[in-house]
């Protein structure tokens, strides 16, 4: 089952890595992680998607309470929440694709940030499936480049992660 | 008070009031060790090998309610220390060490003597830090003598620049330290430990089976008042030993890959098990999945939530620190309306009575050849089951472990979770210097007593006048054994040839070196051995090289799929 936990952890160097350690030293998954401070630049937020049965997912939230920079862990996956992912396409945008191109951003609602005579990049914010949504429209020999920051989640309602 | 790095890293262990600090200098220290120097209230202890010198600072903790402390170098003085350190982490041994580090400017330069010692070590400890301003040093420490000592120990790691310890600040040691990260659970919850009372009073086979964490968290006394108040049959794991009085008669003995028959029998067949502090690792529980095919209730203790239904699925999960929880456990129990049903507890006492009828421990004994299980009764029988008795890993550990019957906590230090041949010479050092004048034996094997021998110049320095009792089988037991009982007696590589006169070698290095061949003169060694209060006298048995340690439950299988003896096989 996949799972995605939030967490804060104390902004401090090495943080990361005790996070990944972790991860790797206990044959966890990670699917993927994203980390930025939060309006309290003394703590980072770390979304981190993984899988697994209830008794690894158990594990994997013990241990990171375990850690000692570990303030707080949700797995937000539990209730209603909210998935954004971003992702920037370069893609081939000459002669008759160019006009395909920007009518495929529309539909996705996606933006044009970048334009050359020959390519765009394409700036698209969504949730994962959306994101392989629009990767699966275009003609593959057209993309030239993706990159996908991982997912950043959070809780719907009343549902805060706060210290 | 304005000091340097260096006189405020020392200035925090008087505060701490550590006695004991085991090192080596090197260049990056320097300027530590020059403090060290203008002082005499911390002690230095110079080892052989940064490796023994951690080994040593958590034998000093194991036999003591403190914090064991270590001082090392940069780079190989680092990694010569993390076996010490995982040794320490695996059995949750409060421990500080303080490394020094590259100056600031040259970390990251591939700079002489450099290695990132937090990185490499982060695995391995409870937590640590690379201080980079000489004003959060003193900060820094405090914290990780703190988190050392809190919740469930472990080892935490201090890495100071060289140039950190030359700058100066004000010094000031803080009172307490808050983290909001870090708060530990102390008190159980109420309700969950009224549940667990409440199933322990109805239980029909009841069975406790505690931990290392009984040691850790010196809960011996209420551990010993909750099972006599029970009546209940108790094991105490290879961690445990001496949590609760070996010599009484509601202990099983230890349980596990060689248990006895019936700690395996009653923990299997048990209906309510009461575990705590411990963690149902695989050398004590064997397969998960076939101790899980019986029903039962269990009760798990720890400080740690993540030991709780790690290998095994709970019922009634009490995360807490187990002095406050057993006595919360003894209160209600006094105040329960109910009694145990003393029906059930007859039927089921009388059940483990005819498996401790099977007497596993027997073995037999002989005129011609010295057996190592005799040595180790006799090493009792000599020192009245009142030494700090220290081992290393393999064969001579688990008879160690099965035939000194100990009877009160702190006085067994061995490597179980890591499994680190050559700590026993160096816990013994630490346990002889926390415990001047007190019997301190190490029972070894000829092969691990090697991993850590250089320490006999260690003991010669410091006049720390440890037994040792060498059972030299010739081979690396265990490994030897495995292969016996598993590998066709294809013998890879487990005997050892060119084997060093021990006793010769220990005269070399100052000591007192005594070869025993004979059955006969084995007590006889041993007292004169006891009777030289001020040597180090290493007794250097030559003991039967096929005897192997039983019983056994192989790897993987369950634990009422006991091997007794070798007729069994």
């Amino acid at each position: 089952m996949r799972h995605v936990i939030s967490l804060l952890i104390e902004n401090e160097a090495g943080a990361l890595s005790r996070v990944s350690g972790l991860f790797s030293a206990r044959g966890y998954n990670i699917e993927s992680l994203t980390v930025a401070p939060t309006e309290d630049s003394s703590m980072s937020r770390m979304t981190i998607v993984t899988s697994g049965s209830d008794e690894i997912i158990e594990q994997i939230t013990k241990q990171l309470n375990k850690l000692v920079e570990v303030i707080k862990v949700v797995d937000i996956s539990e209730s209603a929440h909210i998935e954004r992912e971003l992702m920037l396409v370069k893609v081939r945008a000459s002669g008759k694709d160019r006009e395909e191109m920007k009518r495929m951003a529309e539909i996705f609602r996606a933006h044009i940030i970048d334009v050359t005579e020959s390519s765009y990049v394409i700036e698209l914010t969504g949730n994962q499936r959306k994101l392989d949504a629009f990767v699966g429209a275009i003609e593959p020999e057209l993309i030239l480049e993706t990159v996908r920051s991982g997912i950043s989640g959070i809780g719907r309602g009343d549902r805060v992660l706060k210290l | 008070m304005v000091l340097t790095g260096a006189e405020i890293v020392i200035r925090c262990l008087q505060e701490e009031k550590v006695e004991y600090v085991f090192g080596y200098p090197g260049g990056a220290v320097l300027y530590i060790y020059d403090a060290l120097f203008n002082q005499k209230q911390v002690r230095h202890v110079l080892v052989r090998h940064e490796q023994a010198a951690v080994h040593a600072a958590d034998g000093f903790a194991r036999s003591t309610e403190t914090v064991g402390v270590a001082l090392v170098t940069s780079g190989p003085g680092a990694t010569n220390a993390v076996t010490g350190i995982a040794t320490a982490y695996c059995d949750s041994i409060p421990l500080v060490i303080i490394s020094g580090q590259v100056p600031t400017a040259a970390i990251g330069q591939d700079a002489f003597q450099e290695v990132d010692t937090v990185g490499i070590t982060r695995p391995c400890v409870k937590h640590n830090f690379l201080v980079k301003d000489v004003h959060d040093i003193a900060a820094t420490i405090k914290k990780a003598f703190h988190l050392a000592k809190t919740g469930r120990p472990g080892p935490v790691l201090v890495d100071i620049p060289k140039d950190v310890t030359m700058q100066k600040c004000a010094f000031q040691y803080p009172e307490n330290v808050s983290m909001r990260s870090y708060n530990p659970v102390i008190k159980g919850h109420q309700g969950q430990i009224r549940k667990a009372v409440q199933l322990l009073l109805e239980a029909k086979r009841p069975m406790i089976y505690a931990g290392g964490g009984i040691v850790l968290s010196d809960a011996a006394e209420q551990l010993t008042k909750l099972t006599r108040l029970l009546g209940y049959p108790i094991t105490t794991t290879l961690m445990g030993l001496g949590g609760y009085p070996a010599s009484d008669r509601q202990y099983l003995g230890m349980p596990g890959m060689h248990g006895t028959y019936e700690a395996n029998m009653s923990m299997h067949f048990s209906d309510v098990l009461l575990a705590v502090g411990s963690r149902f690792d695989d050398r004590v529980i064997g397969n998960p999945a076939h101790f899980a095919e019986e029903p039962r209730k269990i009760i798990h203790v720890d400080i740690d939530p993540s030991s709780i239904s790690k290998r095994v699925k709970v019922d009634v999960p009490i995360v807490g620190d187990l002095k406050e929880v057993l006595d919360e456990m003894i209160r209600q129990l006094e105040a329960a309306p109910t009694r145990p049903d003393a029906d059930a507890l007859g039927a089921w006492w009388k059940q483990v009575e005819e498996w401790r009828r099977r007497d596993c421990m027997k073995f037999k004994n002989s005129d011609e050849i010295i057996k190592p299980q005799f040595v180790v009764q006799k090493l009792w029988e000599v020192t009245n089951g009142d030494a700090f008795v220290t081992s290393d890993v393999g064969q001579h550990q688990m008879w160690a472990a099965q035939y000194y019957r100990f009877d009160k906590p702190r006085r067994w230090l061995n490597s179980g979770g890591l499994g680190t041949m050559g700590v026993g010479l160096p816990y013994a050092m630490g346990a002889q210097l926390a415990h001047p004048g007190a019997p301190v034996a190490c029972v070894t094997g000829e092969a691990s007593i090697q991993m850590c021998i250089q320490e006999l110049s260690t003991c010669k320095q410091f006049r720390l006048p440890i037994k040792i009792v060498n059972l030299n089988n010739r081979y690396l037991g265990m490994v030897r054994q495995w292969q016996e009982l598993f590998h066709g007696e294809r013998y890879s590589e487990s005997y050892m040839d060119s084997l060093p006169d021990f006793a010769k070698l220990a005269e070399a290095c100052g000591h007192v070196g005594l070869r025993i061949d004979k059955p006969s003169d084995v007590e006889g060694a041993l007292r004169e051995a006891f009777a030289r209060k001020n040597d180090l006298v290493f007794l250097d048995f030559q003991v039967d090289q096929t005897e192997n340690v039983y019983p056994m439950v192989q790897g993987g299988k369950g634990l009422t799929e006991m091997i007794l003896s070798s007729e069994d096989l």
